[in-house]
């Protein structure tokens, strides 16, 4: 298949046979390429045209307009000398994998617990999934109120009678990245649970009844066959959740506001926060090629390794 | 994939079964709880909640959160409550929603049934635009709305959650039609049946499922964006999230909390509906953008 070509080491050899081909398919049948074409421009500019911008932006001297002057890797200097950005980077650091270690444990807890041929099964998967619906903002909001100190859940535990209570994560500098946590793994769970269930759904079942035939105990199965076998789900449970929790911004704002001072800073608030209102959009640009490459380095061997699978 | 519920293996012994129902019972709660104290604290009144239990019902059920939320609480320093921005979110979701299915429809369309040579580099072109971090993205495309004066209004966002939507809704088609019996077309085409002929008679047709799928899918990611949203308009021309949370982290004035809760409601109820509504295909959706391939 030529899916092969797409990633193999050797493409810029075929590129230029590619090439020649497509045009004279171009001049005899146009309409199909006239079709698909608009989309692909599209998509040139805003992704690839636009990344190259960004880049560009980062070698420069760029405060609250882009200027093209050339700076070397001087904003990139400034940027790894930022308390801010260790900050930043050390909190994503945290998240990352607190955020998917909790949803992926929890997650697939609650697939091997709804596989249990379960009475209410339609019933409590809509319920477990439907915090991914909604937009970070709402649950942002909705949690801001849920973990106030004051009003919250604090005090229903207080009312209780459990008198020193406290849960005052969200004020509280040293601990309000885990409040972010929290939330996350709560909006992202039911979906990796999802993933799992899916992926357990997917065993073939003579394997299973092949193992408890041979009497072979049920925790043992689930440890020596199942949960092997899950770890492609695994993977792309890892990945899709590292990609959200590189990119997240709106949960962070709307939570926390990266404070209180700079304790739930992450590169996505750090990027924002210097370009859009600092003023220093050289620095937020540095910032950003940063968090893109860090993403090719996440989302690049899974692609990859997706296509190559594609083609046996 | 095995039918619902027909595992092989599963515990039989009764206490481990009511454990198993019981940690079950536990999840839900506490994925319902954030819910329920939303919809509870919406119809409470401010003093209420000062006083009483976050948990407890409404004493005195006021409706008074959800029209101050609806159209009399502050968005900056405009104090025309949230409807102006829910419209506007309307507005950029519908066009937005309908251009982007329908282009990937048509990529789809292109990339298994009209291919050429390099369709794969094509493919790959646009499939890699769905991951990027927007961060990476964020400046030069404020800038070239700008220049095409289409910032601070509807057309800048339609236009850019198009550009970064096509990605996935090509990817949803191309898998959709790459099943689809390419002999039907063959023999559409020696009937004389042109490009287009098939596309409208022959594909869309029987492409139901996986338009519903993407429209769910482009709608919530369209209605929940904020960063696009934050980043691209101001004052008047904000979409709903973004008013939510300028309504909800304003730092003037007593925190109506019972006004922020409905706001976050009325925010979250297009994409919640169409959740209850479809589930089916919402999940679909999920694991189809999520499970490459």
């Amino acid at each position: 298949m030529r899916n092969s070509r797409l990633l193999s080491l050797k493409p810029f050899v075929l590129l230029g046979r590619d090439i020649k081909a497509f045009l004279l398919r171009a001049r005899q049948h146009p309409t199909p390429i006239l079709v698909i074409l608009p989309s692909f421009l599209l998509t040139i500019i805003f992704v690839y045209f636009f990344i190259l911008w960004t880049l560009t932006l980062s070698f420069t001297t760029s405060t609250l307009i882009p200027q093209y002057n050339w700076a070397g890797w001087k904003q990139y200097f400034i940027l790894w000398s930022l308390p801010n950005w260790y900050k930043a980077i050390s909190n994503l650091g945290i998240f990352g994998v607190l955020y998917i270690g909790f949803s992926c444990g929890i997650g697939l807890l609650l697939a091997i617990l709804l596989d249990q041929r379960i009475r209410f099964e339609g019933f409590i998967r809509p319920i477990l999934l439907y915090p991914m619906s909604l937009s970070f903002i709402v649950t942002g909001t909705a949690w801001k109120w849920l973990l106030n100190p004051g009003l919250g859940i604090e005090r229903v535990v207080r009312n209780w009678g459990w008198e020193s209570f406290t849960f005052n994560w969200i004020i509280d500098p040293d601990r309000a990245i885990y409040a972010v946590i929290l939330v996350g793994v709560w909006q992202s769970t039911g979906f990796v649970m999802t993933l799992f269930l899916a992926g357990l759904r997917g065993i073939d079942s003579d394997i299973i009844k092949a193992a408890l035939l041979e009497g072979a105990s049920i925790y043992k199965i689930y440890l020596r066959i199942i949960l092997p076998q899950l770890r492609y789900t695994l993977l792309s449970a890892v990945i899709i959740l590292a990609h959200l929790a590189i990119k997240s911004y709106d949960l962070v704002i709307a939570l926390t506001g990266g404070g209180p001072g700079n304790a739930t800073e992450l590169p996505a608030t750090f990027m924002y926060s210097y370009t859009f209102t600092r003023s220093k959009m050289a620095i937020g640009s540095a910032s950003a090629i940063m968090m893109f490459m860090t993403v090719v380095a996440v989302i690049g061997p899974y692609l990859y390794n997706e296509f190559r699978t594609k083609k046996q | 994939m095995k039918k619902d519920n027909d595992s092989v293996l599963y515990m039989h012994s009764p206490i481990i079964r009511i454990i198993i129902y019981g940690l079950l019972l536990l999840a839900c709660l506490s994925f319902l709880f954030p819910l329920y104290v939303m919809i509870v604290t919406s119809f409470k009144t401010l003093e209420e909640i000062r006083k009483a239990n976050m948990l407890a019902l409404p004493e005195n059920f006021t409706l008074m959160p959800w029209i101050s939320a609806w159209q009399e609480s502050c968005v900056g320093l405009r104090c025309k409550g949230l409807k102006d921005y829910f419209y506007n979110s309307i507005e950029i979701v519908v066009p937005g929603v309908v251009i982007s299915t329908f282009l990937g429809a048509c990529n789809g369309y292109v990339l298994t049934k009209w291919r050429f040579p390099g369709h794969n580099w094509v493919f790959g072109l646009l499939l890699f635009g769905c991951f990027i971090p927007f961060q990476a993205i964020l400046i030069p495309a404020a800038r070239t709305l700008g220049i095409l004066a289409i910032s601070n209004n509807p057309i800048g966002l339609i236009l850019v959650h198009i550009a970064y939507g096509v990605g996935f809704t090509t990817l949803f088609f191309r898998n959709y039609y790459e099943v689809f019996p390419t002999e039907l077309v063959q023999a559409a085409t020696i009937e004389g049946a042109g490009f287009f002929q098939i596309f409208f008679k022959i594909m869309l047709p029987s492409s139901v499922p996986i338009i519903v799928v993407c429209f769910i899918w482009q709608f919530t990611n369209i209605w929940n964006d904020f960063i696009f949203g934050v980043s691209f308009t101001s004052g008047e021309g904000i979409p709903m999230t973004v008013a939510l949370n300028n309504l909800a982290n304003s730092s003037t004035g007593v925190k109506e909390y019972n006004v922020h809760m409905a706001a976050a409601i009325i925010a979250a109820l297009p994409t919640l509906l169409l959740y209850i509504l479809s589930g089916r295909y919402f999940v679909r959706g999920l694991m189809a953008g999520a499970v490459k391939g």
